[in-house]
């Protein structure tokens, strides 16, 4: 669930630009990226919307999901059901996705079907039609989605559950595939309207990916997506958060739980949300710190110290909107989940007083320059960085800068970004433990 | 942020897919081919070239896995693949952890009840050293005793993980039940009492016998040339034993029919559903996969798909697909679905199946089948990683050098009385279903 490779993406060697895209914009405003790739006659061929969870509307969290499952539900032209096996007819493989700043739409396919996909895309960004029953019946599957992701499993519930305690006020408290109840609530009007309001060509973004050239792409789109008129859409405002100002504790106790973990989750800057100079930084600092075997809390916890099955970090800059820097780590068996939750604490405050070196920063960097070489190798692995990027507040222009941003970051910079995010009262303290019976067995 | 949702799982992969050829299109033309590498030492590898970007993927099998462990020590195979990057030849487990992940060096192992597997994934600039650390950990790991009760930790802590993780707890029930007395009903990750058994000296004596020449396939795709490769071959694999020595495992037929219920408090039931397959070789096999693809196989395209999730809203996910297992092919699925709602979906699945047994089949169904696993072939060639799974897999079931040009003969050949009598023969029998939940209206079904 959670893409950590996702951002581990741009140049490596050489001067600036690893993906070297071509961008443009559409008469009607609908932005477009195109990275060429001829190895396979296959282009992966994607369109983002500027719009998901945390825009979703009040008592429906949740409902741009809904719509990204009805997406596949017929146009005028597409019978209901029809578009995902039109796709498979032509030997192409399609899907959905959706997240707090975004949902997204793709086909995998051979290059000269891209016309085609263009067009079924651009089709069903207006002419989405929805019969009473086809609503009703993605409810009920969303559900059972709901139900496989989250509630047949402590550990999601425990993401809900601190997500929900991380932010009061701003909507990535929201579970991304909403609320049980709210889900039920869905109707095919929540769901239309929804689509009215969001689903416009300038609200939208193209990536494409493969055997193709730029020139190819704007003849397409232009005839495609180029089509339907631009309309206006609405602002994207959320409630901002106010400052944290006490730590928050979470404990989901389950019958389920053998296995006790525990998360710490601090509320953080995003590439473009307050406090944005110390993002770069923070993506240095999450591999020093909990990235790999070598990583100061996995030798720390899980070698030195012997008392943790695991220990890592997550942050990821992209983001329209404040995130948060993530510390997870398990007890092996046999030691009490305080005891792993102490030296953590130990270690953070360590980090704090003591800084890090300089021989560390530099080694963190370069692999994660070398790393991001390997980026290239995926077709959509590619699109996705540019979609996320795009809908969370960046440009391309960054996306291709993020080798120098990370090469500029400096060891003073580590620390700072350490103490400005690293503060026991922005955190939120989650742990998954089983019921107490079981605690005292 | 960062859950993400997709409309639909992606199922486990098996590599069977499609073939080269754009057959709905006619625009792909095959890839560069490919090759053998052989070296000095008779270390051989087929290879994949592709320069576009500096780097290669390398990927490697050696047969023999969680099914040849040693009866009361299950587990050692996948132990053994937690720790033989922990530590070999002069590095201790930090500096050969360092030596990898300084230099974006990815090396991983893993076990499945076949075989030993793993990936190696370095830049040129760091390929010597590469496979040179690839070297040391197949011919000299060392089995260190931190490494090693960490690594055992690791699993335990996930076998924990595990108890209650319906997902696991259903697969495991599943061939339990199929492969009673048969090494396939063992656990590939062992139990917390076969992992706190087994001890260095098995380890070593794993590393000793079941790791040689004889039982070893590779793959290589990337940005690396024939005459590069040869030398890296020889030197990487050419001090391995020549011959590997595996206990035998007989081949198995699952046991049939009945549904087998894990109860456990949680919303959803989990349920893994399967029988036996066909074997890869068979003359059917093909014929045999395609009518899969239309039962199960085909995501949103496929009849479970339509009948389970989109007609009634009963799952998120449903699927089959043929499992190449060495010793008992066979065909596997999966749906999950609310309590209240198993005994809906349990029959839906065999109702679907005895559709297709009967032959109840369309010629546009057919088509549409072989169009998309004949076209969607290519769309497997975009990554080196990918690739050299696929290298790798090809050698292991013996498919033939020149599998990815004829792949897509095969499937066009198969005409729809050959998909009808392969049907026919897949899913005449019963279906195994194994629940994990709390399921009602089961009671008449189950099996004691």
């Amino acid at each position: 669930m959670v893409a950590s490779t996702l951002l581990l993406a741009a140049p490596a060697e050489g001067a600036a630009g690893l993906f070297h895209p071509t961008s443009f914009t559409l008469d009607n405003g609908m932005q477009v990226v195109v990275v060429e790739n001829h190895r396979a006659p296959v282009v992966a061929h994607w369109v983002w919307y500027r719009v998901g969870t945390a825009d979703s509307p009040p008592g429906k969290s949740g409902l741009p999901h809904y719509l990204e499952h009805l997406m596949f539900k017929g146009t005028e032209k597409i019978p209901p059901g029809e578009f995902s096996k039109i796709v498979a007819r032509h030997g192409g493989n399609d899907n959905a996705m959706t997240s707090y700043d975004f949902t997204a739409y793709f086909q995998m396919i051979a290059k000269d079907r891209l016309g085609m996909v263009m067009e079924m895309e651009a089709d069903r960004m207006v002419n989405l039609r929805l019969t009473e029953q086809d609503a009703r019946t993605e409810r009920d599957v969303i559900l059972e989605e709901r139900r496989m992701r989250v509630d047949n499993e402590p550990a999601a519930v425990l993401g809900e559950q601190v997500a929900a305690v991380q932010y009061l006020n701003h909507p990535y408290r929201l579970p991304v595939i909403g609320w049980f109840h709210e889900i039920e609530s869905y109707t095919r009007e929540d769901a239309y309207a929804f689509y009215r309001d969001w689903y416009a060509p300038n609200n939208a973004i193209l990536v494409v990916v493969g055997d193709v050239t730029a020139d190819e792409v704007r003849e397409l789109a232009e005839k495609t997506y180029g089509r339907n008129p631009p309309r206006p859409v609405p602002e994207r405002r959320r409630l901002a958060e106010p400052p944290q100002r006490a730590e928050r504790l979470v404990e989901v106790r389950d019958a389920r739980v053998r296995q006790p973990s525990v998360v710490v989750s601090y509320l953080a800057p995003s590439y473009v949300s307050e406090g944005r100079e110390h993002a770069y930084a923070l993506e240095v600092l999450s591999e020093l710190l909990g990235s790999g075997t070598t990583s100061r809390l996995y030798r720390a916890l899980v070698v030195d110290r012997g008392i943790a099955a695991g220990a890592s970090t997550f942050y990821r800059g992209a983001s329209l909107d404040p995130t948060t820097f993530r510390i997870d780590a398990s007890p092996r068996p046999g030691v009490e989940l305080a005891e792993v939750e102490k030296a953590l604490d130990e270690e953070i405050a360590k980090l704090l007083s003591e800084g890090v070196s300089e021989e560390e920063v530099e080694r963190v960097k370069r692999r994660m320059l070398a790393e991001a070489v390997y980026a290239r190798d995926s077709l959509s692995g590619v699109a996705r960085i540019f979609g996320v990027a795009l809908t969370t507040g960046q440009t391309v222009e960054d996306v291709e800068a993020w080798p120098e941003r990370i090469r500029a970051v400096t060891r003073e910079q580590v620390e700072a970004a350490a103490r400005a995010v690293l503060v026991r009262e922005r955190a939120v303290r989650g742990r998954l433990l089983p019921v107490a019976d079981e605690v005292r067995r | 942020m960062s859950l993400r949702l997709d409309r639909r799982r992606f199922l486990s992969s098996c590599l069977m897919g499609a073939s080269l050829l754009l057959a709905g299109t006619r625009t792909g033309q095959p890839a560069a081919p490919v090759e053998e590498v052989v070296g000095a030492t008779g270390v051989r590898a087929w290879l994949l070239r592709e320069p576009s970007i500096p780097f290669v993927s390398v990927a490697f099998r050696f047969e023999g896995g969680g099914a040849h462990d040693p009866e009361g020590l299950d587990g050692l195979t996948y132990l053994a693949s937690g720790l033989l990057d922990e530590g070999a030849g002069p590095y201790d487990s930090k500096a050969f952890r360092s030596a990898l992940e300084d230099n974006a060096i990815r090396l991983s192992f893993d076990a499945d009840r076949d075989a030993l597997t793993g990936g190696l994934k370095t830049l040129n600039d760091t390929r010597e050293l590469a496979f040179e650390l690839l070297r040391l950990a197949l011919t000299e790991p060392r089995f260190d005793e931190e490494p090693v009760e960490r690594i055992r930790q690791q699993v335990m802590a996930e076998l924990r993980r595990r108890e209650t993780d319906p997902d696991y707890r259903s697969g495991r029930a599943w061939f339990a039940r199929a492969f009673a007395g048969h090494p396939y009903a063992r656990p590939t990750r062992g139990t917390p009492d076969t992992i706190a058994r087994i001890g260095i000296p098995h380890l070593r004596q794993f590393a000793a016998t079941r790791l040689s020449r004889d039982n070893l396939v590779i793959g290589v795709a990337g940005d690396i040339t024939p005459r590069e490769l040869a030398p890296l071959l020889d030197r990487t694999f050419g001090a391995l034993p020549p011959a590997a020595q595996l206990p035998m495992v007989p081949p198995a037929r699952p046991a049939t029919g009945g549904v087998v219920v894990e109860r456990m408090a949680i919303p959803q039931s989990v349920v893994t559903f399967g029988h036996a397959g066909i074997d890869r070789h068979d003359p059917d096999y093909y014929a045999a996969y395609v009518a899969n693809y239309i039962l199960g196989g085909g995501g949103f395209s496929s009849r479970l798909t339509n009948e389970i999730r989109e007609k009634r809203g009963l799952a998120y996910s449903v699927y089959s697909y043929l499992y190449d297992s060495r010793y008992a092919p066979l065909w596997l699925g999966g749906v999950a679905t609310r309590n209240d709602q198993v005994a809906t979906s349990i029959e839906l699945v065999e109702r679907e199946a005895a559709r297709m047994a009967a032959g109840e089949l369309a010629e546009q169904e057919l088509v549409d089948a072989k169009t998309y696993l004949t076209g969607s072939f290519p769309l497997r060639l975009t990554s080196n990683d990918r690739i050299a799974e696929m290298l790798v897999a090809m050698q292991a079931q013996e498919l033939g050098i020149d599998y990815l040009d004829k792949r897509n003969g095969y499937i066009e050949a198969v005409t729809l009385a050959d998909t009808r009598r392969a049907a026919a023969r897949l899913f005449a029998g019963p279906i195994l279903f194994s629940v994990v939940g709390d399921p009602v209206g089961l009671e008449d079904r189950l099996t004691p």
